[in-house]
């Protein structure tokens, strides 16, 4: 599978995504966000990271960015896009997928090991996965308080197109296991043709059991499939 | 010509700054009701006519500057 990761100025999880995409036997290119053409690719990632700096608001101008027009062409036309933090806010700032990510509600950076569980086990991405299957994963950000209005929120719960909730150790769904405020502790969202996944937490953190799990090895493996 | 214009969040929308500066003035013995945090820019294009002028800076808005999701902008010609 030939996969993309686009580089932006401040990005700072491209080479840990790429390194876990070559682990997982994906052919990788890096693309620098000023390129006009994508390789060809089954799969883009936006990686996580702090594009322009966080200027204006988190993603906002790497969504105007020259790539970005090649990247939504390819989605439309059915590629695979995974935005994972920084890249989820990206997406959102495209319009790719509707929403947007605020500010963490307790106004603080969070870097940590938390639970997600898997809502949606028949996608692309996630069919590997069991239903409801718990992963511990870390997540690190300042922007992932996810809000969206009524009628997206009932689009998504309709459609199943909520991918992951934050939750606890035992796969409870509530306020104590929601790390940063998030709307009905979303973690990760589908757009309606699931194709495109905007995620928070960070999976290419979770594939080698020296460093932390592999609870997001399947993440991968799903894709391969 | 020059604009400015104030980006302010949406009524619905959670203003976690605005909590904290709104309990920090309370904390220093300056009362209030309530605060609400936003955003300023002010913009110059070279453009002589109004009307013309303020449609592009109300794309600059919808396109960039403001996410219409969550906030509101209101334009005012300096």
């Amino acid at each position: 599978m030939n996969s993309s990761v686009i580089v932006f100025p401040g990005s700072n999880c491209d080479r840990d995504i790429a390194v876990a995409l070559e682990k997982m036997q994906f052919k990788n290119k890096m693309v620098w966000h000023k390129e006009t053409k994508l390789p060809k690719s089954d799969l883009i990632i936006l990686p996580g990271g702090f594009s322009y700096g966080d200027y204006l608001r988190s993603g906002a101008i790497a969504g105007k960015s020259l790539i970005i027009d090649e990247v939504v062409k390819a989605a439309n036309n059915g590629c695979l896009i995974l935005g994972i933090c920084n890249g989820f806010q990206i997406l959102t700032e495209t319009g790719l997928l509707k929403g947007t990510l605020l500010r963490n509600k307790n106004l603080k950076f969070i870097n940590k090991d938390i639970q997600i569980k898997v809502l949606n086990n028949a996608t692309k991405f996630s069919n590997k996965y069991k239903k409801d299957e718990v992963l511990k994963i870390n997540i690190a950000h300042n922007e992932g308080n996810f809000f969206t209005n009524d009628r997206h929120l009932q689009e998504l719960k309709e459609k199943d197109l909520i991918a992951f909730q934050y939750c606890d150790e035992n796969g409870n769904v509530n306020d104590n296991s929601n790390p940063n405020g998030s709307l009905e502790n979303i973690a990760g969202i589908y757009n309606s043709k699931k194709n495109i996944l905007g995620m928070m937490p960070h999976p290419e953190r979770m594939v080698d059991r020296l460093i932390s799990n592999t609870d997001g090895v399947n993440l991968f493996s799903s894709l391969l499939n | 010509m020059k604009f400015s214009i104030i980006v302010t969040l949406k009524k619905d929308v959670l203003d976690p700054q605005g909590k904290v500066v709104q309990n920090t003035l309370s904390n220093i013995g300056l009362n209030l009701i309530n605060i609400r945090q936003g955003k300023y820019f002010e913009i110059e294009v070279d453009e002589k006519d109004q009307t013309k002028a303020e449609k592009n800076v109300d794309e600059m808005c919808r396109k960039l500057l403001v996410n219409l999701i969550i906030e509101d902008y209101k334009i005012n010609k300096l």
